[in-house]
């Protein structure tokens, strides 16, 4: 994939369902049910008031909750999330909004340090009810420093969840029971799929974490994808159909913790596997997934794995430059070909 | 000041915290106490005169230097040395150690070994009081180090703006490590700091645990009065190592000894022996006992049992279940 010059790797229109509910819309539903439910529940974040959240997830809720249940912050998101623990150690139930998952890393003392440390050191009295929501995710020429994935730097420390929805159903289930679980939870919107619209059922319900699930089914090659290359995934596999190859794919829809016997099940079907994902190859979520598989199906596998996800470098701002970067249908394509010659 | 019993009790408090502080060095030493220690030794005043000032219910955080504030909070001195021995009856279960030592239950919301972590914890804990409706104030302890952190800015700023319950104590030790603070600041003071966020700021004899004891009272009603917070700059020195087996390259003799002298132990004995409130046999009662209930500790400390291997993998998470 490097040696070649770098071509274009064609992310398709996210392609949406036409009605339902939109994605952003869910996330302010699930927020809006379980604020009514519990009233220790309350939000902290850059403009996310009266003006509704920078990408506008948070519209509305200002005028229902006010200005004690919705507050806006200056820019300073390590004393946020700090404050957001000192909080849930008073028994409250914090939600820090974090305008750019890239902005999380100035936070990254607080989160790795105490966040995921809490209970463990102190123990109950430690335990946070604490969720850390943040978009990632590039394609939209927002540059660099804009669109990042970083979840697996923060998958791989002890004591911390990570939930990475698809759906707007999902998106709602997910941080239902985000905001019930009394364990710190990285909760990651993609960019490009609060637009995306999908079936979401007006009453309460909750989706576990550790529970993938098969977007589709397939017999010849298990690809594992979420967030926005889930859809990249489809389209993938609707191309592939042509050609006679069917493909699996499986949405995690958690990283922590991970379902990894839906995984295992699936490869054990069809013997090949290919991860894709938006975050750096090299120590990236896509290296996980590759590495528990190979240790614990090693021999069901037909071919080696396939990890796909950008080039190795930054996501550059240029609309053409950010598409030879990104991974996408094209290389999906490519790598699901590779394991099966 | 006023009571009496009271300052027979904070002088009998910052014994103990002197006699553990030097009972716990001579462990290190002898290799009973695994890992790292930072002691307090000389800082006394500080934690005792702040803490004393406190009502039922209010919350510090302690830092990697803690031990002083624990014990100035009351926590059981048998169960801190059963910690730093890393047992399963330490207060943390031996999952944390020296620089984690803490109690909620007395008020302690943990300790926190990076410098200036707890900051950010003890302002959110008075953001939660206010927006609870709560009487609850919170002290943010931290020393010289910490003052020139991003996220002690960031927290000032916050309780600032919000007239949050909380006091910001800088425990002024005047060293980080081998770093002395003026040669890290550009202005005088570290209360100094506090005119850039619009609080109030004031710089006290750290050593004088009945200044303390005032200065953390008049913060603490400002704070319960919805007055919002305030930074005490409180000069004290430190007259150990940054950690036991510093061998402190960077730190002239004469300047520890002309702190020796300024004892805040030897102050308030010399101080209540004058004013009748003890004598020289109440002083040595004092010491005997002190001394007795260090070595229960230290004997409670070391007939702990370690923790069981399972312990390793306990409390990463809660167990999932909703919470109502």
């Amino acid at each position: 994939m490097t040696s070649e010059k770098p071509h274009y790797r064609g992310i398709v229109e996210t392609k949406s369902p036409k009605d339902g509910t939109r994605f952003r819309r869910a996330v302010a539903e699930a927020l809006r049910e379980e604020m009514l439910r519990d009233e220790t529940i309350f939000l902290l974040g850059q403009d996310i008031g009266k003006n509704g959240g920078p990408f506008g997830v948070t519209l509305g809720l200002y005028d229902e909750f006010g200005p004690k249940r919705l507050l806006d912050t200056p820019i300073c998101e390590p004393t946020m999330v700090g404050m957001a623990v000192g909080a849930a150690l008073m028994g409250m139930r914090p939600v820090v909004e974090v305008m750019f998952m890239d902005f999380l890393l100035s936070a990254t003392d607080q989160i790795v340090n105490n966040v995921a440390k809490m209970r463990y050191m102190y123990g109950e009295e430690g335990g946070l009810p604490l969720v850390i929501r943040a978009p990632c995710g590039a394609g939209l020429q927002a540059g660099p420093t804009h669109g990042q994935s970083l979840y697996s730097i923060f998958a791989h420390i002890p004591g911390l969840k990570v939930v990475v929805p698809s759906t707007p159903y999902d998106a709602k289930g997910l941080l239902i029971t985000s905001l019930r679980e009394n364990n710190p939870v990285l909760f990651i919107e993609h960019m490009r799929l609060y637009r995306i619209m999908g079936e979401v059922p007006s009453e309460s319900y909750s989706i576990p974490f550790g529970q993938a699930r098969i977007q589709r089914e397939g017999k010849d090659v298990t690809v594992v994808a979420m967030l926005a290359m889930m859809y990249e995934a489809l389209n993938a596999a609707e191309e592939l159909q042509q050609e006679g190859i069917s493909i699996e794919v499986i949405d995690p829809r958690t990283l922590v913790p991970l379902d990894v016997d839906k995984i295992l099940d699936s490869v054990k079907k069809t013997g090949r596997l290919v991860v894709v994902d938006e975050s750096p190859v090299r120590c990236g979520i896509q290296s996980e997934i590759a590495s528990v598989v190979g240790e614990r199906a090693f021999d069901f596998l037909d071919a080696p794995i396939q990890r796909v996800g950008p080039l190795d470098a930054p996501i550059p701002f240029s609309p053409v430059l950010e598409r030879v970067v990104l991974p996408g249908r094209k290389n999906i394509v490519e790598a699901v070909k590779k394991v099966m010659s | 000041m006023e009571d009496a019993n009271m300052q027979i009790e904070m002088y009998r408090r910052m014994v103990t915290i002197r006699k553990f502080e030097e009972e716990v060095d001579r462990l290190f030493k002898a290799q009973e106490i695994p890992g790292f220690i930072h002691l307090s030794l000389g800082q006394e005043a500080v934690a005792v005169g702040t803490c004393f000032a406190l009502q039922n219910g209010d919350v510090i955080t302690s830092t990697h230097r803690g031990h002083h504030y624990c014990i100035a909070k009351g926590l059981d001195i048998k169960l801190m040395m059963a910690e730093l021995y890393g047992r399963s009856t330490g207060l943390q279960r031996g999952k944390g150690g020296s620089m984690h030592v803490s109690d909620f239950g007395k008020g302690v919301f943990g300790g926190y070994g990076i410098v200036g972590g707890g900051i950010p914890i003890a302002t959110g804990v008075a953001l939660a009081s206010a927006l609870q409706g709560l009487t609850t104030v919170s002290v943010a302890f931290f020393s010289d180090g910490a003052c020139n952190t991003g996220i002690f800015y960031e927290s000032l700023n916050m309780a600032a703006i919000w007239d949050l319950p909380v006091i910001f104590v800088c425990d002024n030790n005047q060293w980080a490590v081998s770093t002395p603070v003026k040669s890290m600041m550009r202005i005088e003071e570290v209360s100094d700091r506090a005119k850039a966020h619009g609080i109030p700021g004031i710089t006290v004899d750290g050593n004088d645990v009945t200044t303390l004891y005032h200065a953390a009272e008049e913060a603490a009603q400002r704070a319960r009065n919805g007055k919002g917070p305030t930074l005490i700059n409180a000069v004290t020195y430190r007259l150990g190592g940054h950690f036991v087996g510093d061998p402190e390259h960077n730190r002239g003799k004469d300047e520890i000894e002309k702190w020796k002298k300024k004892c805040p132990i030897r102050q308030m004995e010399a101080r209540l022996q004058k004013e009748n409130i003890l004598n020289i046999d109440d002083v040595k009662n004092i010491e005997t006992q002190v001394s007795s209930e260090i070595e229960d500790a230290i004997q409670f400390a070391r007939s702990s049992p370690h923790p069981e291997p399972e312990e390793a993998l306990q409390n990463v998470f809660a167990e999932v279940g909703y919470d109502k």
